[in-house]
């Protein structure tokens, strides 16, 4: 299959193995105190352990799994707040099948759906759009949920619900902006990463220059990815030859796909509809400041927070969950105590263990045979 | 003639007779139904001839949507039950059917469905020799739900089953995995992929009785909902031992890859309506394979792993690094067979 299976060819994967095998002698790193990579990105995640890169890289090579999947950063409150909408009458609220299962202080979407609420799974914001054209009696809530990856589209859905004046049509929005997640992450004082596999898809909306200042003020390399092994593999190389050169830039890999300067188009719709505000709380990471993505002024009306005028929930995790320090590599899920104990994917505590990108649910999947 | 069901036609009067003579009667012809009795009387003499054990299945379909590239609601209701029978190394012989309609069901849509179930029961050598039909109000079903069950009779030798596997068999897959689950989700999704995705919803009995004949088959499986994998962790709890495939070795289209990719599904995931996975000695491997070669609908069989000590199910990768084939956690896409 043409752009993937020359990107998962075995001998292209061994001779880029060895020339990472010869790279890392250059360099310092050592076993026991090997180069970290954090991987932003979930899908970067699932692909690591789905071929087995990690175990086929040599042990002077780490990779952290970092916060960039929207869904396990989201805060047991936010979930709170969509029940608190979702069980008001007259309401049909739609998502993403992602943030069904992630667990409230409630129970899940996927719970009070159980209970008879009308939580509708829909595969594109215009579903939601679609739906309330055709109850125009019931309540539509959309849950915007993303980074700028899925923006563009949320922001397309508020401009059409605005020229077709649909009233009964509003958005919780829960985006998040990916750089002012890097930038709490990297002034958190006990974090030890060396260096960004940046996010692919992602980059593809905002381009690779909002990167520089990791590269710039903290010297360390950014390299944009794709999402194949020899995506991966190829990034980690120019990752160790920036090293080796004592270079720290942003580089392109996934030049198929992101263009440097991202999707200008895309870039204009947010800047249209959304607002950056507020301090907004993230989980396991905390408040993260000015990170809060809002409606602007003029599509306020379509914000369902201040439609339903609901209260913020405020978060009380597990105090022995510790998704906060997986999400910022502080530890591997493996190292939490309640992983594959009370935190499974069926009973999932965390949002790392049911989201499809989470760092734990990758561990439970592919590396159980591992732990047994 | 009223062209939707209406509740009259479940009352028992003289709607529902009309209706049952009018499609069912002219569809499914045969002494047994001509009988108007409330059951068949099927000679025991026939079964004992045939076999030393009757083989007895049953199965309800809910698919939505009901007509689909590849077949239909009727026609998986069919080749559901006679597969089922089949890999017990049982010979398929005759079907009851058991209908619920919406009330609103275009009369001509139930027409197509029967003529559709006629046809493939004669394809697949059975007798659909009674019947049910039961109209509920419209939104309490969606549709047309069909339940069959079927009884055949198992040949003397033929003793199959997965208490008979043993460590270094092999794992024999009868063709491409995922189509019927990819074509469904295509269509239910609408994800607009085009291309060569269909069913391939088949009866199955006239590929393994083929097999019947060559020692050393321990045990075969349909692989319908849940897929191969689901197949392989029945055959790891029947037996006791882990199976372990190997994912270059994976017969598959390139539209079910292709919609793989995309949505990040797993093709071994996915339902089949027309597929067996089949354990065999390592012996008999090449000799299961050529005789599933030699049939149309086993033209892509392949080996794909064999059965090990350790147990659990893995994959070994591209790579050669081995990872645990889980069953899905999530629930599944709703009502995808
Ligand atoms: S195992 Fe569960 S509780 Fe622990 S870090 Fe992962 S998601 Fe959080």
């Amino acid at each position: 299959m043409q752009f993937i299976d020359e990107f998962r060819a075995p001998n292209a994967v061994k001779s880029l193995l060895n020339q990472i095998n010869a790279l890392v002698k250059k360099t310092v790193f050592t076993k026991d105190s090997p180069l970290n990579i954090m991987e932003v990105c979930g899908g970067h995640t699932h692909a690591i352990f789905k071929f087995g890169l990690d175990q086929l890289l040599p042990p002077e090579i780490n990779f952290i799994h970092g916060p960039g999947c929207p869904v396990c950063v989201l805060p047991m409150g936010r979930i709170d707040t969509c029940i608190d909408i979702a069980k008001q009458p007259n309401v049909m609220f739609c998502t993403f099948g992602d943030a069904m299962r992630v667990p409230g202080q409630q129970g899940s979407l996927l719970t009070i759906r159980g209970e008879g609420h009308d939580i509708r799974i829909i595969y594109s914001p215009l579903d939601a759009l679609k739906l309330a054209k055709l109850n125009p009696e019931k309540q539509i809530v959309l849950f915007g949920l993303g980074f700028e990856t899925t923006m563009p589209g949320i922001a397309l859905t508020i401009l059409q619900a605005k020229q077709l004046q649909l009233s009964n049509f509003s958005l919780l929005c829960q985006h998040i902006c990916i750089i002012p997640t890097l930038k709490a992450l990297l002034a958190l004082p006990d974090i030890k990463i060396d260096a960004f596999l940046g996010p692919g898809h992602l980059s593809m909306i905002i381009g690779i220059k909002p990167y520089e200042f990791i590269s710039q003020d903290y010297a360390k390399p950014v390299v944009i990815s794709g999402f194949e092994p020899v995506d991966i593999l190829q990034s980690v190389i120019m990752i160790l030859m920036q090293l080796i050169k004592q270079q720290y830039l942003v580089e392109n890999q996934y030049r198929r796909i992101v263009a440097d300067k991202g999707n200008t188009a895309a870039q204009a719709v947010i800047n249209q509809v959304f607002t950056l505000q507020g301090n907004d709380e993230w989980r396991g990471l905390g408040k993260i400041l000015d990170s809060g993505v809002r409606l602007n002024e003029k599509y306020r009306e379509y914000d369902a927070e201040l439609r339903f005028n609901t209260k913020r929930h405020c978060q009380q995790d597990d105090p022995n969950a510790r998704c906060g320090d997986v999400l910022t590599g502080r530890c591997k899920p493996i190292n939490c105590p309640l992983f594959g104990q009370t935190c499974t994917p069926t009973s999932a505590y965390g949002a790392l263990m049911v989201s499809s990108e989470g760092a734990c649910a990758a561990y439970y999947q592919y590396r159980q045979s591992d732990l047994i | 003639m009223i062209k939707t069901i209406s509740l009259a036609h479940g009352s028992g009067g003289l709607a529902s007779t009309e209706l049952i003579d009018q499609i069912f009667m002219r569809a499914f012809d045969n002494s047994f139904l001509q009988a108007h009795e409330d059951q068949a009387k099927i000679k025991l003499t026939e079964l004992t001839q045939l076999g030393d054990r009757m083989a007895f299945s049953t199965d309800s379909y809910v698919i939505d949507p009901i007509f689909f590239p590849g077949g239909d609601i009727g026609k998986l209701a069919v080749c559901g039950t006679v597969n089922d029978l089949a890999v017990g190394g049982a010979i398929p012989l005759y079907l009851s059917c058991g209908f619920i309609l919406e009330e609103g069901l275009p009369i001509c849509t139930l027409q197509e469905i029967a003529d559709s179930m006629a046809k493939t029961a004669k394809e697949a050598g059975v007798t659909i020799v009674t019947g049910d039909t039961k109209v509920v109000p419209n939104g309490a079903v969606d549709k047309i739900f069909i339940n069959t069950a079927g009884i055949g009779a198992i040949p003397t030798q033929i003793n199959w089953g997965m208490a008979h596997i043993k460590e270094g068999d092999k794992i024999i897959v009868s063709g491409t995995l995922g189509d019927h689950g990819a074509t469904i989700l295509n269509i239910r999704e609408k994800l607009g992929l085009i291309g060569a995705l269909s069913s391939d919803c088949a009866p199955l009995y006239s590929l393994i009785h083929h097999l019947h004949t060559i020692d050393g088959v321990r045990a075969i499986r349909d692989a319908t909902r849940g897929g191969v994998n689901a197949v392989l962790h029945e055959f790891m709890q029947g037996s006791g031992y882990g199976m372990k495939i190997i994912e270059s070795e994976l017969p598959l289209q390139s539209t079910v890859r292709g919609l793989c990719e995309l949505l990040g599904l797993d093709p071994l995931n996915f339902a089949n309506e027309g597929k067996v996975v089949i354990v065999v000695s390592p012996e008999c491997e090449l000799q299961v394979l050529q005789s599933l070669h030699r049939h149309p609908l086993g033209i892509n069989a392949k080996s794909i792993g064999e059965v090990v000590t350790k147990r659990n199910v893995t994959l070994q990768g591209l790579y050669g690094i081995e990872r645990l084939l889980d069953l899905p956690h999530n629930e599944p896409l709703p009502r995808i067979c």
